[in-house]
């Protein structure tokens, strides 16, 4: 039994918590959400060189080999500095499908340059109706000869803005909500059709809307079997929604620390109000949630760790299980944070808002709170009559 | 990162599985929770008596005085299959509270004397600490003892005490000088029940049963040689106690054989034809609760990890407690949910006979006193103010 982090994940982890402390503080982010691209360049080189965007790649394409802990290490400190640059669109979504996807030869086109800086991508599923529920897709793709036809509009794509490439989600047969009829299919965001119109996210991240004209590219970049992408997104989700909690937790840790800080040096009636017992016992209340927050993500990266035993539905409930807690975790710390903060946690110059809308933003990743809670219940609770 | 036991902590946690389920007669765990009956105290010192013949009545204490010797993570083997049996834990005032103060701070004669009888059960302890005057603010006990040659003579009240009501020994903080700050006059004495001048007196609990009592000290004689340590030096005691009992508190396993029984009884119970466990607003009170049992399950493992690394349990240890007790109170508080009518209806003759639920008494009774969970042991409040100042630094 084992809960630290390894020496290695602990150099990760220190590496990019250094980084955020030296030359990622509040002025830089805010500089680098108000540029035109949402991101720095710069920054992003750095991130390849030091390595930290190959973590999870199979080392034949260049990568670290990491596992879900790798990653969570790095997400951790990523979220400590409110980092924006688009580690989890790229690496995690777009790239995890194409890992996923056994499908060799789009692989090697793409995964090397993921890590080496050079390629952004995003992963284009959702749709104006279609809410947390990933198997509502309109967009369709249809065969012509050597090509496939893509026609429709994406929403929300995270990074789509900045992205060379996407993986859109599209349906290739069966009905609306049928599981099996979904393709996946990589689109380089210059191919003709592809109309992408940007806009940011309240964390800062930027997005974008995409409709998809008679948009043709050819077969072969199919990803993962024809009507079975679903296949592949079941296994990239997962690490995603463990990425994003991780992140969520150094977000959710900083703003605990900031908020028992800055009760220490706010004086009113003469005395820090750190020492208001009725604060004390709510910035308490937060240390708590933030720790079974924490011990849900462990127990989600036990659970599909390399070494894991655990069988399928155990598997399953503890990711919903992981996303409903992180999720009321982070509401009430994020709301306290601010109502602890007073005034000054209204205020956009203070980061605490910014830590808080991250927060927001990462609870409606595939699915929020509720969501998830209810999907744990359905597998958890039937009759036994 | 991984919960993986290694090959010898299976093998341990099979032979502790076979040992409990051979051996444990569930009528035990019925008597316990049919309240504290006449047939309770032999019911569960007989139980004591068979962990002891085995050798695993003190796992905590240090193989010199009798304890088993397992590792950290043995411990918390035991102590899981314990509570995934269903298996009441042991009477902890003996063996878990006076003991350790015993057998760290007492001399070689209290040793002799006192611990072969706390490990056999043949003594049964109760612990005289709250006051009417003094709860939460334990410091401000005003119970007196005068020393008086050979003999301390002491003057007072404690309450909340704990099955008293069956106790041979209870041990005491008393205090001895008024002349210093108020945690420094106090000492810890061992006191023997059957003392001239000691009266207990029942108080009966919101579950209508006998468990708490007041016991009344008018100018009881104790023999010097059952003062622990130096007089006047108990707090530190006292405390040292208390930190050895911080972990453990968050009853996980217990919680999740509760658990399953609670789910077990929501998939019986029906509501316009829907069994409860079906109805969507039940669904959420459920997974509230089971969510944070998964978590504190994991917050528990973190903190034997680092324990069984040879660390001191972090700061995760300190939330064990409150958490450990809002869980265990909302699932009794869906338990009494489930039993609707029925668990208002007060058993006519005997606590079983209740027409339609058999739980539904249990679901009263066991909410009413579930109560006290969050206010024994140090309140959660004060657990609050404990976490505020030792983690937050507020």
């Amino acid at each position: 039994m084992n809960f630290e982090y390894s020496e290695e994940q602990t150099m990760i982890k220190d590496s990019v918590e250094r980084f955020v402390r030296e030359e990622y503080g509040f002025d830089v982010r805010r500089q680098i959400i108000a540029s035109d691209d949402g991101y720095s360049r710069e920054y992003w080189a750095k991130f390849a060189e030091l390595g930290w965007l190959s973590i999870p790649f199979a080392e034949q394409y260049g990568g670290y080999g990491g596992s879900v802990d790798d990653v969570a290490a790095i997400m951790e400190a990523l979220g400590k500095g409110n980092v924006v640059e688009p580690f989890v669109p790229t690496v995690l979504m777009f790239g995890g499908l194409l890992a996923h996807s056994g499908n060799e030869a789009l692989m090697s086109a793409y995964i090397p340059r993921i890590i080496a800086g050079k390629c952004l991508g995003a992963f284009a599923y959702l749709e104006r109706q279609s809410r947390f529920e990933m198997t509502d897709i309109a967009t369709t793709a249809r065969s012509e000869k050597d090509k496939l036809i893509i026609n429709g509009e994406k929403t929300v794509v995270l990074n789509a803005t900045n992205a060379d490439s996407l993986v859109v989600a599209v349906r290739t047969g069966g009905e609306q909500f049928d599981r099996r009829g979904i393709s996946l299919i990589v689109v380089d965001t210059d191919t003709p059709g592809v109309e992408v119109t940007g806009y940011a996210m309240m964390d800062g991240q930027r997005a974008a809307n995409i409709k998809f004209v008679d948009v043709a590219v050819a077969k072969d970049c199919l990803l993962g079997a024809l009507d079975e992408g679903m296949d592949v997104v079941d296994k990239m989700v997962p690490e995603a929604l463990l990425a994003l909690c991780a992140q969520a937790q150094g977000v959710m840790e900083t703003l605990n620390e900031t908020t028992v800080n800055y009760t220490k040096t706010r004086n009113q009636f003469g005395v820090p109000i750190s020492s208001f017992q009725v604060l004390q016992h709510r910035m308490v209340d937060n240390f708590m949630a933030a720790e079974q927050a924490r011990s849900m993500l462990y127990r989600g990266l036990c659970a599909f760790g390399s070494g894991s035993v655990e069988t399928e539905y155990e598997r399953s409930r503890s990711l919903h299980a992981l996303k409903a807690v992180v999720a009321k975790s982070s509401k009430l710390i994020g709301e306290e944070a601010i109502q602890i903060h007073g005034g000054m946690g209204m205020t956009d110059e203070l980061d605490v808002g910014h830590f808080v809308k991250r927060l927001m933003t990462i609870n409606t990743m595939f699915g929020d709170g509720d969501y998830h809670q209810k999907a744990f219940n359905r597998l958890s609770y039937q009759s036994a009559s | 990162m991984d919960v993986m036991f290694s090959q010898e902590d299976l093998a341990f946690r099979d032979e502790v599985r076979a040992f409990f389920s051979a051996e444990f007669d569930p009528a035990l765990a019925k008597e316990r929770q049919g309240g504290q009956g006449a047939d309770y105290k032999s019911a569960i010192v007989k139980w004591q008596k068979k962990l002891h013949a085995k050798g695993w009545i003190a796992p905590g204490w240090p193989t010199e005085y009798g304890g088993t010797g397992w590792s950290v993570t043995q411990k918390f083997i035991f102590e899981t299959e314990r509570g995934a049996a269903g298996i009441p834990d042991v009477v902890p005032f003996g063996l878990k509270m006076v003991a350790p103060v015993i057998y760290t701070f007492g001399n070689e004669e209290q040793k002799a004397k006192f611990l072969p009888r706390i490990l056999s059960s043949e003594d049964w302890w109760c612990q005289g600490y709250s006051e009417p005057g003094a709860g939460s603010d334990l410091a401000a006990l005003n119970t007196t003892a005068d020393y008086a040659g050979e003999n301390y003579i002491v003057n007072g009240r404690k309450i909340w005490t704990t099955l008293a009501q069956y106790a041979d020994w209870i041990f005491c903080l008393v205090r001895t000088s008024k002349e210093v700050r108020k945690q420094q006059g106090i000492s810890f004495l061992l006191i023997d029940m059957k003392s001239p001048g000691i009266t207990v007196k029942p108080i009966v609990t919101i579950d209508g049963k006998h468990s708490l009592n007041e016991v009344l000290f008018e100018d009881v004689e104790v023999p010097v040689e059952n003062l622990i340590g130096e007089q006047d030096k108990g707090w530190t005691y006292a405390k040292a106690l208390l930190a050895h009992e911080r972990t453990g508190m968050a009853d996980v396993a217990d919680s999740k054989r509760s658990f399953a029984a609670l789910k077990a009884r929501a998939s019986d119970e029906v509501n316009g034809g829907v069994a409860m466990i079906e109805d969507p607003v039940f669904q959420m009170r459920l997974s509230d609760i089971e969510m944070e049992l998964m978590a504190l399950e994991y917050t528990e493992l973190r903190v034997y990890a680092s324990m069984a690394a040879g660390g001191m349990p972090g700061p995760e240890s300190s939330l064990l407690k409150i958490k450990g007790t809002e869980i265990v109170q909302a699932i009794q508080e869906l338990q009494l949910q489930l039993a609707a009518y029925y668990g208002s209806a007060l058993p006519a003759a005997s606590e079983h006979d209740v027409l339609g639920h058999e739980y539904a008494a249990e679901a009263r009774s066991s909410y009413m006193y579930g109560r006290a969970a969050t206010i024994y042991g140090g309140s959660n409040e004060v657990q609050r103010n404990v976490i505020a100042k030792m983690v937050l630094g507020v």
